[in-house]
């Protein structure tokens, strides 16, 4: 057997080590793994579910036996493991990259350790309608997780219960609504003002709940055009739906005023806090006025984004709204914690049972850890890596931030690149394609773009100079190769597990493709 | 403070270093605009940071400490949150940090996320026959809620009739989601048989101005309605959408309500791998056919399969992007954001380890197990199986008959180290058995109550 090192073919004065080139070499795992449906062969199973070992006598009515098994691929279970663990190569998780191009949606590090506590049986295995001495443990979790964001807030009373962002957003307008039809003004309150820097949920949410959707646009500066504010409510007003600062970075310095005039008019005021990064232990919710506000625990609070899903929305009320939270809450007697359904005036269910409650243990353990100075901590570095970053972006040929030259930004910047689109003829989403070869992403903006070319970054608390500094320089060197090779840009991306898809087909009934056996049937012909 | 482990940048001479790098003097200076009346002049009142990784798994792990889990017992709690067993795979994949931190990445720095729903919405497919699935929506409320506004919107008509058992927490969903658009109609079951009754639905759809016939397979009885097919008949008949709601778990052996004439089918993926979470694990599924008419109608995001630049490349991307509130804000429907998209993964690598075979077995294990639950407690001194003639899978009502309510007898269950079925009223709870349980688990039931039910 054969012992010691492989010789090298390079002599020892050839081989250098170190350091490493100053933009990093990537590229993203490239398997071709085939399609489920694909792989395997009839027969091959996966895992063996238990068999029934009482004798019973099933009978099923004519019409509701199924005729033949689901046409499921048959697969061992090594092949599955591998095929998802190929997949999940292809993919470039936030533990992985400088995820600061995802701008409005505050990707931090999720420690792992809270991980560990929600795969623990102690969550994993606790089913919803067990007796309430049973799951003391987490319904202290979440009575002491209200306290905490009662604090961070400044409102009275909390539901955990959304299922997410827009899911709290949702939830607050019901209660809006259920305010309002409580003082006798569901038939006139029926407008909701909104921005159009805000998430487009905060519209939705609001058409879908019934109201007529107003939107204001910013003035000059870029702020909230009061002016529009002024022009736009009256009687007809249930609620301002306003996120501060705005996705732009800006925070808006007459929020107070905003809020004074739509109360004025008789309407509610709701605080999206999406972007609430940069302000915890800066500036609160209900100090400024507002009657509602809703927190993504996926963003400020840390826990795992999955793909788009679960997360978990957090509403606050003030003491007059809070009759209309939804049931149950989490009551505490002095000894012992308890679900109360006994709300008369309440909206009622919004989601089974109590909130997607893994990442409710998440930001509990996450704010745990960082106790109020943490926070602030949080905020203060999120603001200055973000305004670092800002510094350096501007730098770079063709990108520019739009509106209220030199004045800060919050937690995020919406840049827009205009400038080099005009002189280069590379877009923004172009620029962000070819980011992902330097293995990083970035996101240009919701619709509609406000800002031209728009590029929206946020670095939050959790990246260090170092890697800002990474992600600024990969914005230099694809802004350079716009101006000297846009081809290589346009032709992006080069180093990614596939090519530019032709989206067209997706718009066309004719080929788009959902499911396997759509495609089969519509583009196979079978 | 100490420089935070979870804060890079919370060193101070960096912090300096990069306010010089900025020219500026702090970080007050970035809060310029922060008005000094809503400052918030005092540190926020929270108790101190737990120092260690070690002192915090010692806090939550004794509050968690506190809880008894369903594993540790004897549970026959279903209701909506069901105890199936977890194949270890699907842990291992949903726990992969590339899926479990990946968010909104476009198709070439994410290709993995789009394919793993891409083929879960596929996997779905198969098991409810149809061509059409969304990526998954919050949970089966929302799906159900939306599944009715989409009938709604198909339609252009107002009633909605919801003509079998519905949880009321569902249903309260479902009244305060439709609310601006439509009247939900409770046509009762039968009390005797807990059926539906198919000539009260004739009735009301008689009425007209019917948007959509919702029904529950099972109910949320347990009960697989033998009416479910003709209610299809009765609702096309009348120009209405049927839409039904059911437990994908079943469908391994239960007929997919697409087979059966429903235009629109939902329900909710935490049977299919989710551990139950206290009830926070869940994930919306919402099918159709593949009509314009309906695809137009989702409001939720759709991946589809593409070609790229490259011959035989396989590529993702959004079906229809522009009908949905990302692209229209209020002139979307409804309304799409972060929702359960990895739940829905793991789903499909749970349909994906099961296979045909697997989730026939599995369906068939439920349903014996059921039938034998209810064979064995009906024979138990004052116990009674109320709806015991009709096909149940999974959940089942008791109806105590002797000296005890239903909560008491679950009060004394507790004792005995089971956890009882839900409360549904003085007499009746609902129980649940599914693959997981033995016959032994269910005549130690049987035994139990045999003792305290009396």
């Amino acid at each position: 057997m054969k012992t010691g090192p492989t010789p090298s073919p390079l002599a020892p004065a050839d081989a250098k080590i170190g350091p490493k080139p100053p933009l990093r070499r990537f590229h993203q795992a490239r398997w071709d793994e085939p399609l489920l449906f694909e792989l395997g062969s009839p027969g091959e199973r996966g895992v063996l579910p238990p068999l029934a070992q009482a004798p019973a006598d099933v009978v099923l009515p004519d019409g509701l036996r199924r005729a033949a098994p689901p046409a499921l691929p048959e697969l061992s279970q090594p092949q599955v493991l591998r095929h998802y663990l190929r997949l999940s190569q292809e993919n470039l998780g936030a533990d992985f990259n400088v995820d600061v191009g995802q701008g409005t949606c505050t990707m931090k590090y999720s420690p792992k350790v809270n991980d560990r506590f929600v795969r623990d049986p102690k969550v994993a295995g606790l089913h919803p309608l067990q007796d309430e001495r049973t799951v003391q443990g987490v319904l202290e979790i979440m009575y002491r997780l209200e306290g905490l964001l009662r604090e961070i807030s400044g409102m009275d009373r909390f539901t955990l219960q959304p299922g997410a962002g827009s899911a709290a957003i949702y939830t607050n307008v019901a209660m809006i609504r259920a305010y309002f039809a409580a003082r006798g003004e569901a038939e006139t309150r029926d407008e909701v003002i909104t921005t159009i820097f805000s998430h487009p949920s905060n519209a939705a949410c609001a058409k879908t709940a019934g109201f007529k959707v107003i939107t204001l646009y910013p003035d000059a500066d870029g702020y909230p055009d009061i002016e529009a504010l002024r022009q736009a409510v009256g009687p007809r007003t249930a609620a301002l739906l306003i996120t501060n600062p705005e996705d732009t970075g800006l925070f808006n310095p007459r929020i107070e005023e905003f809020v004074r005039i739509v109360h004025e008019a008789g309407g509610l005021c709701a605080y999206d806090q999406a972007n609430a990064n940069g302000i915890l232990g800066i500036t609160r919710a209900r100090d400024t006025g507002f009657d509602l506000c809703h927190f993504n625990l996926h963003k400020t609070f840390s826990t795992p984004h999955a793909c788009g899903g679960p997360a978990a929305g957090a509403c606050g009320v003030s003491a007059e709204l809070a009759p209309y939270l939804p049931t149950p809450t989490v009551e505490f007697d002095g000894t012992r914690y308890r679900l109360d359904d006994d709300r008369p005036e309440s909206i009622g269910k919004i989601r089974p049972f109590y909130g997607v409650v893994p990442n409710l243990v998440r930001a509990y353990a996450w704010i745990m850890s960082l106790g109020g100075a943490g926070l602030r901590e949080a905020a203060e570095v999120a603001v200055l890596n973000n305004n670092y970053l800002m510094a350096k972006v501007l730098q770079i040929r063709g990108a520019s931030v739009p509106y209220a030259p030199g004045r800060p930004r919050v937690e995020q910047v919406r840049y827009s690149w205009e400038r080099l689109a005009e002189e280069t003829g590379v877009h923004s989403e172009d620029i962000g394609v070819r980011a992902a070869d330097f293995g990083t992403h970035y996101w240009t903006s919701h619709h509609p773009y406000i800002v031209p070319e728009p590029m929206t970054l946020e670095p939050t608390e959790s990246y260090s100079r170092a890697e800002l500094d990474e992600y600024a320089a990969i914005l230099a060197e694809v802004a350079r190769e716009a101006y000297e090779d846009p081809e290589t840009v346009r032709t992006a991306p080069h180093r990614s597990t596939v090519h530019r898809a032709r989206v067209d087909v997706l718009d066309d009934p004719a080929t788009w493709a959902v499911t396997w056996r759509a495609y089969r049937r519509k583009i196979l012909g079978e | 403070m100490n420089a935070h482990p979870y804060i890079p940048n919370s060193v101070p001479e960096v912090k300096r270093e990069m306010l010089e790098a900025i020219g500026a003097r702090s970080v007050e200076d970035f809060y310029a605009d922060v008005p000094g009346r809503i400052r918030l002049d005092r540190p926020l009142d929270l108790p101190p940071p737990m120092r260690s990784e070690a002192e915090l798994v010692r806090h939550v792990g004794g509050l968690l400490g506190r809880n008894t889990s369903a594993q540790e017992a004897l549970s026959f709690l279903g209701a909506g949150c069901y105890h199936h067993h977890v194949p270890a795979v699907v842990e291992e994949v949903v726990n992969r940090s590339e899926f479990l931190t990946a968010y909104a990445g476009e198709p070439y720095e994410d290709h993995g996320r789009f394919q793993a729903l891409w083929e879960y919405q596929s996997l779905m497919g198969e098991l409810l026959e149809m061509d059409v699935v969304s990526v998954p929506v919050y949970d089966g409320f929302q799906a159900a809620a939306t599944a009715l506004r989409m009938a709604g919107r198909i339609t252009g008509h107002r009633r909605l009739l919801l003509v079998t058992a519905v949880a009321p927490d569902k249903l309260s969903k479902i009244e305060d989601y439709v609310r601006p658009d439509h009247d939900v109609v409770l046509v009762p079951v039968d009390p005797a048989t807990g059926l539906a009754d198919p000539a009260a639905v004739r009735a009301e759809l008689a009425a007209g101005d019917v948007a959509a016939v919702f029904a529950e397979a099972p109910s949320a009885s347990g009960i697989l309605d033998p009416a479910l097919p003709s209610l299809a008949e009765i609702a096309h008949e009348a120009g209405a959408q049927y839409v039904v709601g059911c437990n994908p778990t079943s469908l391994g052996a239960v007929t997919p309500p697409a087979a059966y004439g429903a235009d629109i089918v939902c329900g909710d993926v935490q049977p299919l791998g989710l551990p139950m979470s206290y009830g926070g694990m869940n994930g919306g599924f919402i099918a159709t056919r593949d009509e314009e008419l309906y695809v137009g109608e989702f409001p939720s995001r759709l991946f589809g399969l593409a070609p790229t630049s490259v011959e035989g490349e396989y590529g993702f991307g959004d079906v229809a992007y522009e009908r949905t509130s990302f692209a229209l804000r209020e002139e979307g429907k409804e309304w799409v954001g972060t929702a359960a998209a990895l739940n829905g993964i793991a789903a499909g690598v749970y349909l994906a380890l099961m296979g045909p075979q697997g989730m026939r077995e599995v369906a068939e294990t439920i349903l014996a197990n059921t039938r034998y639950a209810l064979d064995r407690l009906a024979s138990v001194p004052g116990v009674e199986t109320p709806y015991a003639d009709a096909p149940h899978f999974a959940d089942f009502t008791l109806r105590f008959t002797g000296s005890r309510t239903a909560a008491e007898v679950g009060e004394a269950l507790l004792e005995h180290g089971i956890f009882g079925g839900r409360v549904l009223s003085d007499t009746d709870a609902l129980y649940c058995v599914t693959e997981i349980h033995t016959k032994d688990d269910i005549d130690r039931l049987a035994a139990t109550l045999q003792e305290i039910a009396k």
